[in-house]
């Protein structure tokens, strides 16, 4: 039988948070409540946008300057780095890695963002990067601050830097949040608990990394991710 | 094996880093095939318009084929033509300019596929763009659906003094809900 003809699932939902998750309020009528149809793997999911060096800005991957105007971002410059791969294990290339992020602050650019903190005029707090041919990949930025939302009284977001990810093709796509280690807020955060497994949530915390650390100028934080998706050894078997 | 990495919701405040000007338009003038606006709202479960998601479709070009190297086609691929396409929601729904897809056998009919983000989504929801113009039920994974439901997943061909228009919602939720395949 054909790959073609099976559905292969690609999302483990052991892992996966469920659509409705009735703590962070907005899942409650933004929940599918059908269950998901399995998708034959047709040449349409297996193909995807392909990236390359000319989509990319020389300082898009450095945060701290990429929007600087007249001077440094304020707060503490922190370097994240790490390293995306499949579930085998390997390291995958060529991964469109956007991220996002309020300043130190805690206030996004975004002009829904009511939150009574100051912006940052050499701050927007947007960049992007290609995976090496390791799948290693690496941005310079500033740490963010924690944020008061409305899901429920007292509600505050720890301190996060948002992720997206293209990998290989239209099954490999992830849009997530790393956290920082140790936040006191993670335990009250519904996002982060919306996450059914508690070993899976704790991968989404970076980990400090004196190695990546660089003297008298940045922390290092190491945050690696595995994209789910048709790998290559799915490839390997075609016809 | 390593266990996949869970997803977050890409919250209210992505469009400044992830919606760029011009990323929903997918051609240029030399593109070919028909060019096509494609448009719709994001409906939560009361209907009311969701103005902060982020839609994402992803086709094949006018001839069927993907600038990608899985497809054995590919250096016939339009080189005008990448078939990647983000929209925003804020100003009341999505849209894209882009070509009618050609489609890609073993289907005789075209269709796109599409991913959601919104706030209030853990984890995004995947589905697929069919063509009203078409006789759909040909198309091996359609005619497998739900016929009370299949019809959420056709876009409704509308000819306008500005040209061919796809109109097509996505509902997250309540009675027409869309079907949302798992990927
Ligand atoms: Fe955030």
């Amino acid at each position: 039988m054909s790959h073609h003809e099976s559905p292969s699932r690609v999302l483990d939902w052991s892992i996966q948070p469920p659509y409705l998750y009735s703590p962070y309020v907005a899942t409650v009528r933004r929940a599918p409540h059908h269950p998901l149809v399995p998708l034959p793997a047709s040449l349409l999911e297996r193909t995807g946008p392909v990236y390359g060096e000319g989509d990319i800005g020389p300082l898009d991957h450095d945060l701290t300057k990429n929007a600087a105007k007249n001077g440094e971002p304020l707060g503490e410059r922190i370097i994240v780095t790490g390293r995306v791969l499949d579930e085998s294990g390997r390291g995958v290339p060529g991964v469109l890695v956007e991220i996002w992020q309020a300043n130190a602050a805690g206030r996004y650019i975004h002009k829904n963002d009511q939150h009574d903190a100051p912006l940052d005029p050499n701050f927007v707090g947007a960049g992007r990067t290609l995976t090496d041919d390791q799948g290693y990949y690496r941005f310079i930025t500033i740490k963010p601050g924690a944020y008061p939302w409305r899901n429920h009284h007292n509600a505050w977001r720890p301190a996060h830097i948002h992720f997206s990810l293209i990998g290989r093709n239209f099954s490999e796509r992830l849009v997530t949040q790393m956290y920082f280690p140790g936040d006191p807020l993670l335990k009250y955060d519904p996002i982060y608990q919306g996450i059914p497994n508690i070993k899976a949530r704790e991968r989404l915390i970076a980990s400090f990394d004196l190695e990546t650390t660089r003297p008298e100028w940045a922390l290092g934080y190491r945050f690696d991710i595995v994209l789910a998706g048709y790998d290559r050894t799915y490839f390997e078997e075609e016809p | 094996m390593r266990p996949q990495s869970p997803s977050q919701t890409v919250g209210p405040f992505f469009a400044f880093a992830l919606v760029r000007e011009g990323g929903n338009v997918l051609v240029d003038e030399k593109t070919q095939g028909e060019h096509i606006l494609l448009r719709g709202q994001v409906l939560d479960g009361d209907g009311q318009p969701v103005d902060d998601a982020l839609v994402e479709i992803w086709q094949a070009d006018a001839q069927g084929r993907f600038r990608h190297p899985a497809d054995p086609n590919y250096a016939l691929a339009d080189p005008h033509f990448r078939g990647f396409g983000r929209s925003g929601t804020a100003s009341g729904g999505f849209w894209f300019r882009t070509v009618k897809p050609g489609p890609v056998p073993p289907s005789p009919v075209p269709c796109i596929a599409v991913r959601v983000f919104a706030r209030g989504m853990l984890i995004h929801a995947v589905s697929r763009i069919y063509f009203s113009d078409h006789d759909n039920t040909q198309d091996p994974l359609f005619a497998s659906l739900d016929p009370e439901r299949r019809q959420t997943l056709v876009a409704e061909r509308q000819l306008t003094p500005a040209g061919v228009v796809y109109r097509w919602d996505i509902r997250l939720q309540g009675p027409r809900e869309t079907i949302f395949f798992d990927l």
